[in-house]
This record gives C-alpha cells, structure tokens and sequence, in this order.
C-alpha cells in the first residue's frame, strides 16, 4: 500500500510539473497586431492614430466598403454606417432638401416624416459614430501627453509633431461635440480625463455644458493649431477652429438661450482675414478633383474612389440622386433614393445655377413619398468627374467609389454667418459688407443673370433661403431651419413633413433627436429628452 | 404455418401468433402487435418441454447453453441450432438456463415451449462506455450518457458523422445546415446554454478535442471525419459526465470512437454507395406569364418593355439530378500480435446546385498492440483526409427566385457568357442589377483544397509492480491547410469592370493553416476491495491543447493576372491567432455492494483568452447512482433492470462569443481602401481594439436526475432524465455608455438563462426470433429556454432584450432575447387583416395605443426553437432481410418566411430598376411593397411542426459468394428525406435559427450500395 501511494504521489507531482511550466502559455498576443506601447514609440505611428481619427468621419470601419466601426447591434449593415451620410439624413433629409424613395435600403425610415424613436438607425449611427470618434481622440489624448511622449523616447521636432497632432485630435473632437450638442441637445461628456475601458458613467452636463466645453476647447487650441492654409489638406488648422467657433456662436441662443452674434461675427473676420476667395465656378465645387479648390475649401474629407471606399460620403452623394444616369453622375448609375421636395426647389428660380436639378423623367411635386423615385427633382450637384469633363482617374472596377471631396467648412458659410449675425444685431461687422457677401454669393450663383448683384438682399429670411441655396446638401439645412423657427412649426410646410403630403405642423420635441435607448440602458445616469 | 413470439411477461409467459403473411405487414400493425403484448392469454399445462435459444444482440441460436428443470437435477445441452427437448415432471414447467458467458435466465412456459433470448453477460456487466479521459462499466455510470453504436447509426448517403445520430438520442437535435454536401450540422444539446457564445458541443475523437470553429475551403469542419469510419458516439449530456471537460462541457460533450483492429485473421470490407438526388421541392414563384400579366395590368411603359417572351423556371435551370458515390475499403486483422485496422474511402459528393461538389479521400490507421505482457497497451490512431471542393455560388439560390422569369436563360449571343443579362441599350452590362443565375454558376470556379490530418499516439502502461495502477499519456495533433483559389473569367457579368471589359473578373488565391496539439496524461487506479464490498477507479491527470491558426494574406487580381488600381500587395504574409487550454482534473467512481455508485469530478481549467486574475475556473461535479433492481427488486422478472441517478456539475464556455486576444487593446492597422489621405500621401491608420479587462467563463450548473430501465428480459429498456440547466455569467453583448470603450457593445459577463428538460428513450425489442428481429426506438425531449437577467442592474425594466435574427430584409433583426422568455423569440408587429382575412400592408395593432406605429409596438410572440422534439426508428430483420426507418418530429418551432417577406409583393416584380420575381405570396397578400415596416410583421411567422421521415433503408444479405464461399455480399438501398408533413408553406420547416432565406435545399435521395466481407 505504501508503494502504491508513493506512485500515485509521482505521478501526480510529474503533472504538476508539466504543469507549471506550461502556464507561460497562458500569455498570447496576435502575430500582426500591436500594444500601444509599440506602435506609438515613433511619430509615424502616432500620425497613423490620427489619421484613425479622421478617417472614422469619412469610411464605414477598418477595411473597405463592407466593413464597420459600429456592431450590427447599432446599425445592422456596416456598409450603410458612416458618419457623413447618417448626418446627412439627419440634417438634410429631414428638411425639404430630400425626401427618400425607399428601395431595399435598412434605414432613414421615418426621418424625413419627422417621426422618429430613439431606435432609428440613423440616429443610433450618428450618435455612436461621433462617440466612438471622441473616444479616438480621448485615447489619442491620453497616449500623447508630454509624460508619454518622453516616456516613448519621443523628443524634439517629432513630439511637437505630435503636439500639433494633439491639437488637431482636441479639435475633431470639439466638432464632434458641436454636432451632439446641436443634433441631440444633452450628450453626455466624456473626455480624456476618464480611463477608457473604465466603468464610470459619463454624466449630461447640459446643452450650454457641451457648448462651453466645446467654446473653451476651440478657444484653447485657436493659437496652437497650423497657421490657415500651412497645413496639409485633409488636415485642420486654425482657420477650421474659427469656422466651428463661427458656427457655434451663430447658434448659442439655440443652445443656450445667450446670443452670441458678436462672438460669430469675430470670428468670422478671422477666417475672412486668412485669404480664402471664392472659387470661380460654383459647378466645379463637387467635382472629383474639388481638391484643387483650396481657394474656398477651408476644411473638406479627402474622399479617394480607391483609398477611402465607402457607401456613404460623397459615394452616397452620387448614387442616391433618382434617375441620374450613371454617365452624368460619374459611376454605375443611381440607386433611385434621394429626390427634392417641391418647396426646396422653388428656393431657386432659372437664373441659379446651384440647385443642378436634373428633372428628365422626374415630377417637380413629390405627391408620394415612399415607392416612387421620379416624384420630385434630383440634382447632380455631386458628380464623380473631373473639371475637363473627363472621368475620376482613380476608381475601383465597378464604378462605384467616388474621389469627391466633401468640404465641412468653406468660404460662403462664413460670408452668410457674417451677414446673419450682423442681421441679429451682432457687432463688429456691418451692413454693407455684409451685403457686399451676400451679393459676391449671387453673383457666382447666378452667372448668366446680369443683375445679379442685385438679387441679394439683407434680411433675415433671404439669408436662410440662399443658406439653402449656396449650401444645399451639404449638411445645414436643419439646424437653419431650427434657428428661424421653421423646422417643426407650421411657418414652413413641405411636402411629407409630418407624414402629410402637403405638410404638416410636428411636436416640437423633434427640435432635438432623442438619445439612443442603447445609451439610456448602459448607463442610467442619463435623462432622454423631453417627449421620447 | 405459424411463427411464435414469445413475452415473458410477468409471471406468464405469452405467446402470440401470427400467420406468415401478417409478419410481411409488421409496421401497419404495430399498434395491434403492442396491444397483443399486453394481454396476457390463460396458460395451458403440458409435460414435454421444448423451445430455442438464441442471443438477445443478434438473435443466433445459441448452442451448448445448459437448461435445468428448476427443483430437479434433469438437464440438457442446446444443440447447433439452439433448440432443445427435455421431458419434466408433472407441474415442473419452469426451466433455468445457464452457460458461461450469458446471464443465468429462468423461464415458465404454460405450454411447454420456450422461445428464450438470452443476453450475453459480459454485455450487461462489463460493457465499457467512452467517457472523457477513459472508460468506465456501463453499470457503473451515473451520468447522463448515450451511446450510439455503428449498427444504430443513420443509413444512405451520409457525409459528415454527426448525421449518424440525428434522431437517434433524446436530448439531442441534429438539424442538417443545408443540401450542400458535406455542409454539416447544427448540433444542440439539452437546447443550448449560451446566448452568444457557441452552443456547439465539444466534439472529441478518439481522444483529440477538436478544433471546431471550422476549416477554410471546407463547408464543415466534421466533413473532414470519414462516417465509415466511425464506431460509436458517446454523448455526454449532464455536467456529471461533461465536467471532466471543464471549460468547454457547457453544451454537453460528444466523444467518437473509431473503428480500431481486433486482431486474427485479415478482415477486408468493401462498401460502395451509388446515390442519386434531387431537390424534392421548389420556392413557390411567380411564372413569365404571371409576371407579364402583372406587369402589363400594372407597370409602367418602361416597365412593360422590359418584359421578355420566355417562361423560365430558374430553379429548373440552376438544380440538377446530383450523382454521387462513395466507396470504402477497410483491412483489419493482424501481424503476427499487431492489430490493425487500414481504411480507405473515396467519395465524390454532387451537389444538386448546378457545379457544386466534394471530392475526398480519406485514409485511416489503427493500429493496438500491446506489449511487455501486456502491461503496456499502445494505441495508434492516424486520419488523413484530402478534399477537393467546388463550391458553388450560392447567390444563385435567392437569385433563381427573383430572377425576371419572362426572360430566357441565354442572349443567343456570347456576350457575357452567352448568358441573358440586363444590358443597356447600347450592349453595356448594366451593374448592380442581378445577374443570371447560371451564369454566376458558370463564372464562378471557387475551388478550394483542403486537407487535414488528426492523430494520435496513446499508451496505456498497467505498473508492474501495481498492476491496479495505469498511466496514460495521450499525444495527439490536428493540422490542417487549405489552399483555394476563386476565379471568375473577364467576360462574366459577375464583377465585370464596365472601364476595360478586357480587365474584369478577378483570381483570388487563399491559405490557411492550422496547427492544434493535444497532450494529455493521466494516472487511473482502479482496485475491487473485497473486504469492504467496494470498488474504486480513481483518475488524475493534467491536460493541454493548443491552437494555432494562420490565415495568408493575398493580394486580388484580375482574370488576366494583372494587379487592380488602388491594392498593394500584403506587407504581412499571414494574420496568426494561438490560444492554449490546460487543465488538471480527477475523477473518483465508488462502488459500493455493486449498488451504490459515486462520481465525483473536478477540473480546474486555465484559457489564454483571459487575464491573469480570470485565466483559471474550477468546475466540480458529484454524481449518485443506486441500482434499485438491485434493492427492491431482485427477484422481479418484470423489471430486469432499474436505476436511479442524480447529478450536479459545473461546467463552462468560452467558445464563440470572444477573440482570443478580447481581454486587453492592441493595434490594428487599416486596409488599403480605409485609409487616409494627408497632402499628397496616403496612411494607413491604426486603431485600437475594443476590450473587456473582466472578461471570464460563462459557468453553467446543471442538475440531472435519470432513472434507467429495463423490462421483461431487457426487451424493453431506455432512460427517463429530467434536467435543470442554469447559466451564468452569460458571454453577451453589453451595450457600453457611449464614450467608454471603443465599441458601444463588448462581450462581457452579463445575464443568466436557464433550461429545463425531460427526455425520454425507449427502446422496444418487440420481436426476437431466429429468423426475426424487430426493434423500435422511440425518444422525446421537452426542453424549455428560459433568460431570466440580460442587464448588469439586475431585471432591468428599461432594457427590452437584445435583438438577434438577422433577416435579410429591411429591418434587419426580427427576433428578441428577453428576460422572461425564451431565446430567439419573435419580435414584430401585429398584423391587422381585413374583413375577408387578408392582411393589411402597414397596418399594424397600436399595442401601446399611442396612435403611432413604431419600435414600441412590437411584441414577443413564439420562440423559434421547437418545445418537444421526437424521434421514432424501427428496424426489422427478417432472414437476410433487413429494413428500418427513421423518423423525426418537432413540434411548435416557429420559422419566419424570409422569402415570402422579401420576395411577396408587387415592387420586387417591378423591380427598382428591372424586373424580377416574386414569392407566390404576392398573390394571396397583393402587397405593393410601399411600407418598409411590413417585413416586420407577424404575418410571415409560421407554425413549422413537422414530421419527417428522414430515411428508409432496405438490405438485403445475399450470403456467401463464388466458388470458395469467401466473401460475403450484403445489398442495400436507402430513400433520405422520405416526405415531409408540415403546414409551413415554405420549402422545408427546419431552420436552426427559425429563419428561411435562401436555403440550400436539402435533396431527396436514393442510395444503393453493396458491402463484399471476406
């Protein structure tokens, strides 16, 4: 018996020594994926975490077309994900800008009726999106403070390389904030002073909370940013700080109940004193080489058909205007979804030049909404072509992927800031500059109208309509309509608004988009807004 | 003439007798027959005893068996042909019989014929059952174990091993993945414990776990076992027995065995199989004439003008009648004292989609010797398959349903293939319209070669000095590499390139490799202690696997061989994944008086996949037995075997929801077509993973409480087991506050659900005659799914449940994962019907009644999992006749009919663009396709309860052949998927996930095949 235990004491002291040495195997890590430590140890990987951060707001996920940042449990198909064309729903396809034929597609359901939930996908996209951007930069933030950089070996012209990074990070994320702050009213704040993977909840601090923090961020960053125009394109510089300051001062009293027209207008000379003029030819602003229009372009997402393959931004842009045929689009033809309302396109009389409708086939009256793409003009102001007329040099086999670029801030927008906050009783500027932008806008936008300087006229109302005008599709039209009053009430009706084909008055809490149930159910210090 | 059947049933003893005739009609009278068994008839008393005796396995009479008149020394002998004649006293009419080797029987019979099947004793008492880490005596088992031999096995045309056992054992459900050959299966144990982890059980063979999340270029990883090959399946259902595995026994463990060398004389099996199959059904769609009368009452002028004049029944076109064969070679014996064991199979596999098919050859070695006087055992297993895939473009499955039926299947030209295409009026392919369903079949040359090879080397060393004492070592291995290449040619309308029609198409190469090792060893001491009426069997030992994956990285070109605008090729040859598992666990059998019966288990697991502070889980389990034959009812000749079990056991998962790297954040870089422009260059980003630092095992308690049984002889015999199943610690996705992680859902340990269960198996040997056998097995499992926490706050209110179902439709997600109910219930609107009961596109009920139909008024209706499931087999042997049949039925599993959804109304005929077909539920609903919302509705759930008979097998034992008499030729032939009875109006109810899109059809087929044995 003794021998017996003996043996079976071996044995088990034999397993508990292959045992012991086999526990190291317990600490694996993929072959081609990297800690933090290693790939930020040179400023090349920290500019690669940047470029993360801006191209977030340009492709759906990580690799191509198909792929996604966000899990199917926020918006079930990656390809239908990005930030640019979630927003453009938003704030475009909720107004008279667009009306949406449905056509197999997973979502804007309801947007454009102004009924909502907070399980849209649309909302959940934009909402997630722009956190999952400020959680990008928070990391970038956290990973590039002077002790890491020193700790990483980083010194001198390489670390304030990547100073300047920090700041370009600060600002993405401001703007980010901007549009939570303008599209969802209380967003809770979370910055680089929480641990990401942390299980603090992020608390709301209030709409005038969120503007103050992003105020305070540009204010900061205002100096240490590029010089305008010393940066690279793609990046921001300090001219893209005032253009966001601008805006935001434009919209305080929404946001806040304090005017800040003054602040608006300060800002505004800012970027008219860093040398931007209007491009020449307001057709050439959408075009596959609008690269070239550095003229206006203050900051635009550097859209690549081969290098930034998505199926919303500028792609979206392209294809989903009805009835455009492929070869004047400059791709595969259209996906027949996007068409105007009767009352956006009676902004523009012959003369105007901006709104590019393109009318064959279509009707001007949007009688039904859903199932009928030639109800309602189209537009190819978005066109996947060169200048010469000739076809974008780089695009993918199956003509899909466009190489347009997609401005965030340019000139006009600051030129009607100006006029607008001048109109409300901003000071620093005056009435005849003010004007004088007005006209410069009519001018261009009205090339064959020999009076056309004197289609501008300063007030309030004209201001908004020739916002819709110059900056049609480009991602304003609901906030404007916000600022004048017009988006939910009967002051302004437009086919299918509120879900009825002549207009309909709507509650006013679609004002704001409620916060997305997923969010309410993850962390239960948030409030919804009023009425979801 | 008249055939006996003889019941020893209670104390009498009844004989039931049909006519020669009658026997030839077995199955429509079974229910007579069973009703026969019942009654008992009155005796009639008689001095001359005689009668037969054969073997209750295979029915050979059983010759030089001793049969004692019981009080009286008079005895005799059976002779060859079992039979025997004995002359008793007066009132002596009951018989013992005896013989070594076969359990001592006694029998009365009224009228002084015996009819005696007697049961082997070595089966009843020492027959071994696999369990995890060794065997143990089937007597001695406390868990919930079933086994499935070879002669129990699913016949016909069989492709991967675990349609073996579907239908065969409660408890567990075996749904085919598809028609595809060698597609697999889903396998579910007890319902499943996780929600977002795998439910697959774990699946060891011969020893080897096996890597079971799948291989590239093969439709399944068990594919890649040879069915011929295998001997029997061990089915470890409750934690008692799965324990043992620890970490990876949540969902019940399945453990192979092959077919091993025996030894002696050179055993050579030949099988070959011929099958024939076709699909047995078609999605039901509209014809070219439907669609132009459609069109023409309702179209637009360009729409009427895109009709075409042909009547084209594209799933006519795209399906084919699928020839298959699969041959088998197997040499067993043995070299002077070397068991072995070669076989060789060879398969070519077709699919009944037009250019799918198999290829594969397999071969096997076994070989068992022992040496050192047989203290030392080797057992030697080596697998090596080889497998040539083509497989098919499945999108030209949804394409053949709503592909434009008024258009012909080729241009008459050869553009594109010669194939119909959607053109411009100038000739130019059309892109982003569907293409022609044979036409992606043609185009698209997906092949794919994978090959994989498992092994291992066991050596079981019985200590000289204590021969009680055994150590085991278990080295074991399985690779596998595929290599694959998907070409589509430059004409094809598949990826055409509308810039340079000379450059389209496209080569696309892939690789994968993998490399997953197994090292076990373990003590196991196992000693009968007379003195105290006990046995013990003791094991110890420590275990390791280790997984090893690498995908290659491949840059696309096009068909021509040149590179596409804006690729690069791979920087990194290959993206690499390792995770490793270690366990060391023990397990005490205690047998007390041969009554009693204690198992008790423990492993303490430790997975890479975690950190440091979660990496390692313990999972006990204890398990009692008591044989209550054994206590109260010894002497019974009714009950001739009863046990009672009880168990409790911890087991865990972490397959299936996390990566292998979840628990911290690394880098990735982007793709080339994700990448950022600066200036002039072109980066490539780099973002970090999102994490989840707490990450840990989901861990699921079960009870089980089983009674085996076991009648009249053991000619009724089976299981009853009621279970309760408890997970924790679910494996979910956690919606994140926003901001905190760099995903808003991770995986993360939140949520317990439960299942309750009962099954029950019965197995009938009805008859048992010389010359005729019958055997029916019944079995039914009850199973209910129940989540009862999904948040971190526990139950809370505001959470609805995760949605889960993807369909392909609009709204994506249709079925709901809530507290309170079962998983993957449906979650849609309510349809409103009109007056004459047809529904009504977009009306909705308003269930909150806040005058708005939206998200809020959806509503937890049925669970798509079936609540009780059946299986129902018989088997005759009449002669060299043999027939049997399986069955299964499942009752209440609900199915979304995502065909008729997506393909039901008027807009898909129409078309956006172009027209195309759709589902003949267009003609009941006359939906316009105006409202998004209406794939959301409850209307296209189905109640999908089914019976189908999945197969009827004949054979037909020839006998000895030629001159010599070697060989021995057996015919068979086999019907699969008989018929269906169901009210689901789609193609066929079974859906693991309750959803039907786009199934490959699963085919009916005939198989016949012969097996030479010499």
């Amino acid at each position: 018996m003794k021998n017996n235990l003996k043996t079976l004491l071996a044995g088990l002291l034999l397993g508990f020594m292959i045992l012991s040495g086999c526990t190291k195997k317990l600490d694996l890590a993929p072959n081609d994926a990297v800690t933090n430590d290693i790939i930020l140890s040179s400023e090349i990987g920290y500019k690669q975490a940047l470029a993360k951060v801006y191209n977030t707001m340009m492709v759906t996920g990580p690799d191509g077309s198909g792929s996604g940042d966000l899990p199917a449990q926020i918006i079930s198909d990656a390809g239908n994900s990005d930030f640019l064309r979630n927003l453009w729903y938003l704030q475009c396809l909720s107004t008279d800008e667009a009306g949406w034929t449905y056509a197999n597609n997973t979502d804007p359901i309801g947007i454009h009726q102004l009924n909502w939930t907070s399980v849209n996908f649309s909302v959940k996209c934009v909402y997630y999106r722009a956190y999952y951007i400020i959680t990008l930069a928070n990391n970038f933030l956290i990973e590039s403070t002077d002790a890491k950089l020193s700790s990483r070996g980083i010194s001198g012209t390489d670390a304030d390389k990547v100073r300047l990074y920090r700041e370009e990070a600060r600002l993405i994320r401001a703007y980010q904030y901007s549009l939570l702050m303008d599209l969802f009213g209380n967003p809770p704040l979370v910055t680089d002073a929480t641990p990401i993977g942390s299980t603090v909840y992020p608390e709301q601090v209030g709409r005038a909370g969120i503007f103050s923090f992003v105020e305070s961020e540009l204010l900061a960053i205002e100096t240490t940013l590029a010089d305008p125009k010393t940066n690279e394109y793609g990046r921001v510089d300090k001219s893209a700080a005032w253009s966001l300051l601008a805006r935001i001062y434009l919209n305080a009293e929404v946001y806040t109940g304090s005017a800040k027209y003054t602040e608006a207008i300060t800002y505004c000379k800012k970027v008219l004193a860093a040398g931007y003029t209007l491009h020449s030819d307001y057709k050439e602003l959408m075009l596959a080489d609008n690269n070239l229009n550095g003229d206006e372009f203050i900051w635009a997402f550097p859209y690549d058909g081969l290098s930034t393959q998505t199926y919303g931004g500028t792609t979206f842009l392209i294809h989903g205007p009805a009835g455009v045929p492929g070869n004047i689009s400059g791709c595969s033809g259209t996906w027949g979804c996007i068409r105007i309302t009767q009352q956006f396109v009676g902004l523009f009389d012959a003369q105007d030049v901006r709104g590019q409708f393109y009318t064959n086939g279509q009707t001007l009256i949007m009688g039904t909404l859903l199932g009928d793409a030639t109800q309602g003009y189209s537009s190819t102001k978005f066109r996947n072509l060169l200048r010469n007329g000739g076809p974008a040099p780089r695009i993918d086999a199956g003509n899909t992927f466009s190489s347009i670029d997609f401005p965030i801030f340019r000139l006009p927008e600051i030129y009607l800031t100006y006029a607008e906050a001048v109109l409300r009783g901003g000071t620093g500027g005056d009435n005849v500059t003010a004007l004088g932008y007005l006209q410069q806008l009519a001018v261009r936008g009205r090339p064959a109208d020999p009076n056309a300087a004197a289609f501008a006229q300063l007030n309030l109302q004209y201001v908004l309509d020739e916002r819709g005008r110059e900056l049609f599709w480009e991602g304003h039209r609901r906030s404007d309509l916000i600022r004048y009053n017009q988006f939910t009430t009967s002051t302004y009706l437009w086919a299918w608004k509120g879900g009825v084909a002549s207009g309909s008055a709507v509650d006013g809490k679609y004002n704001l988009y409620p916060i997305p149930s997923d969010d309410l159910t993850s962390n239960p210090s948030l409030v919804q807004n009023p009425g979801y | 003439m008249c055939n006996f059947y003889t019941f020893a049933l209670t104390t009498k003893t009844v004989n039931v007798c049909f006519m020669k005739k009658t026997i030839q009609k077995i199955p429509k009278i079974l229910p007579v027959l069973i009703l026969f068994v019942l009654i008992s008839f009155t005796s009639m008393a008689q001095n001359a005893l005689s009668g037969t005796v054969t073997d209750s396995k295979s029915g050979a009479p059983v010759s030089g068996m001793t049969v004692t008149i019981k009080g009286t020394k008079t005895s005799t002998q059976t002779g060859a042909d079992g039979t025997f004649k004995l002359t008793a006293p007066a009132g002596k009419n009951t018989l013992q019989f005896t013989s070594v080797g076969y359990v001592t029987q006694e029998s009365t019979s009224a009228d002084g014929i015996f009819r005696i099947s007697v049961v082997q004793a070595n089966q009843v008492l020492n027959e071994v059952v696999v369990v995890g880490y060794g065997t143990t005596r089937k007597k001695d088992l406390t868990g919930a174990v079933s086994t499935v031999t070879s002669k129990d096995f699913q016949k016909g045309n069989i492709t991967t091993p675990e349609q073996l056992i579907a239908g065969k054992v409660p408890g567990v459900s075996v749904i085919s993945n598809g028609g595809q050959p060698g597609s697999g299966s889903t396998i579910r144990i007890r319902g499943g414990s996780s929600l977002n982890a795998s439910n697959d059980p774990l699946i060891v063979i011969d020893g080897i776990p096996l890597d079971n999340s799948g291989i590239s270029g093969a439709s399944n990883a068990l594919s890649f076992i040879n069915p011929n090959d295998i001997e029997s399946f061990s089915i470890l259902k409750d934690a008692s027995a799965a324990a043992i595995y620890g970490t990876r026994g949540a969902n019940g463990v399945i453990l192979i065995t092959t077919k091993k060398g025996k030894g002696g004389e050179v055993k050579v099996n030949f099988s070959n199989l011929e099958s024939w199959a076709r699909i047995s059904d078609k999605v039901d769609v509209l014809t070219g004439d439907q669609v132009r009368g459609i069109i023409n009452a309702n179209g637009t002028d360009k729409q009427k003008s895109q009709l075409g004049t042909a009547n084209t029944d594209w799933q006519d076109v795209i399906y084919r009648t699928a020839v298959s064969t699969d041959n088998n070679l197997s040499i067993s014996g043995g070299i002077k004292k070397l068991p072995y064991r070669l076989s060789l199979g060879y398969a070519y596999l077709n699919g009944v989609l037009l250019t799918d098919h198999l290829e594969r050859q397999s071969v096997g070695l076994n070989i068992n010797p022992t040496f050192l006087s047989n203290h030392l055992k080797v057992d030697l297993n080596l697998k090596g398959v080889s497998q040539k895939t083509r497989f098919a473009d499945q999108g030209a499955i949804g394409g053949a349903v709503s592909f434009d039926p008024t258009q012909p299947v080729y241009s008459g030209n050869g553009n594109y293939g010669g194939y119909y295409e959607w053109l411009e009026p100038n000739g130019d392919l059309i892109l982003n319209r569907p293409n022609n369903p044979l036409g992606r079949l043609a185009a698209t040359d997906d092949e794919q070669k994978p090959r994989r090879s498992f092994g291992n080397l066991q050596l079981d060393y019985k200590f000289h000095f204590l021969p009680d004492l055994h150590a085991n070592v278990n080295l074991g291995y399985d690779i596998s590499k595929n290599t694959g290449t998907r070409f589509i040619p430059s004409y094809a309308a598949v990826g055409y390139n509308i810039n340079d029609p000379y450059e389209g198409g496209s080569i696309r190469y892939g690789e994968q490799r993998k490399q997953n090792t197994v090292f076990d060893f373990y003590l196991n001491y196992v000693k009968d202690i007379a003195k105290i009426k006990s046995r013990v069997d003791i094991t110890a030992g420590y275990s390791y696997n280790g997984y090893d994956q690498k995908d290659y990285n491949f840059r696309t070109y096009t068909a021509v061989g040149d590179t596409f605008a804006g690729t690069i090729a791979p920087g990194i040859k290959y993206h690499r994944e390792e995770h490793n598992l270690i366990g060391i666990f023990g397990r005490l059998n205690y047998v007390f008086r041969d009554k009693y019966m204690l198992t008790a288990t423990i492993r303490r697991d430790g997975s890479s996949r975690f950190n440091e502070d979660n990496r390692w889980g313990t999972f006990p389990s204890v398990a009692l037995g008591w044989k209550i034959k054994d206590d109260l009812f010894r002497a019974s000749r009714v009950v001739s075997d009863l046990k009672l079990r009880a168990s409790y056991g911890v087991t865990g998962q972490q397959d299936g929801a996390i990566g292998n790297y979840s628990y911290y954040s690394y880098y990735n870089t982007t793709g080339v077509n994700s990448a950022m422009l600066f200036g002039d260059s072109t980066i490539l980003a780099v973002y970090p993973t999102a994490f989840n630092a707490n990450l840990k095992w989901e861990e699921t308690t079960a009870y089980n409480l089983g009674l085996d049984y076991g009648f009249f002889n053991n000619r009724i015999t089976g299981s009853l087991e009621f279970y309760y199943k408890k997970t924790k610690d679910l494996l979910n996705q956690v919606a994140q506050p926003a901001g905190s992680n760099f995903s808003p859902y991770i995986i993360a340990n939140v949520g317990d659900m439960d299942n309750k269960g009962v099954e029950l198996n019965l197995n009938l040997a009805v008859i048992r005659k010389r010359d005729l056998t019958l055997d029916f097995n019944f079995n039914t499992t009850y199973n209910k799914n129940t989540i009862t926490n999904l948040t971190a706050l526990r139950k809370d209110a505001n959470y609805i449940g995760q949605l889960v179902g993807n369909a392909d439709a609009v709204n994506g997600f249709i079925q709901i994962n809530a507290v309170d109910g079962p998983k993957n219930t449906f979650y849609l609107f309510h349809q409103v019907y009109d007056k004459d009961g047809r529904p009504i596109e977009g009306l909705f009920e308003d269930i909150n009644r806040d005058g708005v139909i939206n998200e809020k008024d959806k509503y937890k209706g049925h669970s798509a999992d079936p609540s009780v499931y059946y299986g129902f087999s018989a088997n005759l042997i009449y002669k060299k006749f043999s027939m049997g049949f399986v069955a299964r039925a499942n009752f209440n599993n609900y199915v979304y009919n995502n065909i008729a959804s997506n393909f039901g109304r008027y807009n898909v005929v129409a078309g956006a663009y172009t027209i195309g077909n759709a589902s003949t539920s267009y003609l009941d609903t006359r939906f316009q396709g105006t409202t998004d919302l209406q794939t959301s509705s409850d209307y296209y759930i189905e109640n999908a309860s089914f019976l189908k008979m999945d197969n009827i097998n004949m054979g037909f034992n020839v006998g000895k052949l030629g001159k010599y008499r070697i060989a021995n030729l057996r015919l068979n032939a086999v019907l699969q998927n008989v018929f269906t009875i169901t009210k689901y109006k789609g193609l066929d109810p079974e859906h693991g996930n309750g959803i039907d899109r786009n199934l490959y059809p699963r085919p009916r087929t005939l198989s016949v095949g012969f097996n030479l044995d010499f």
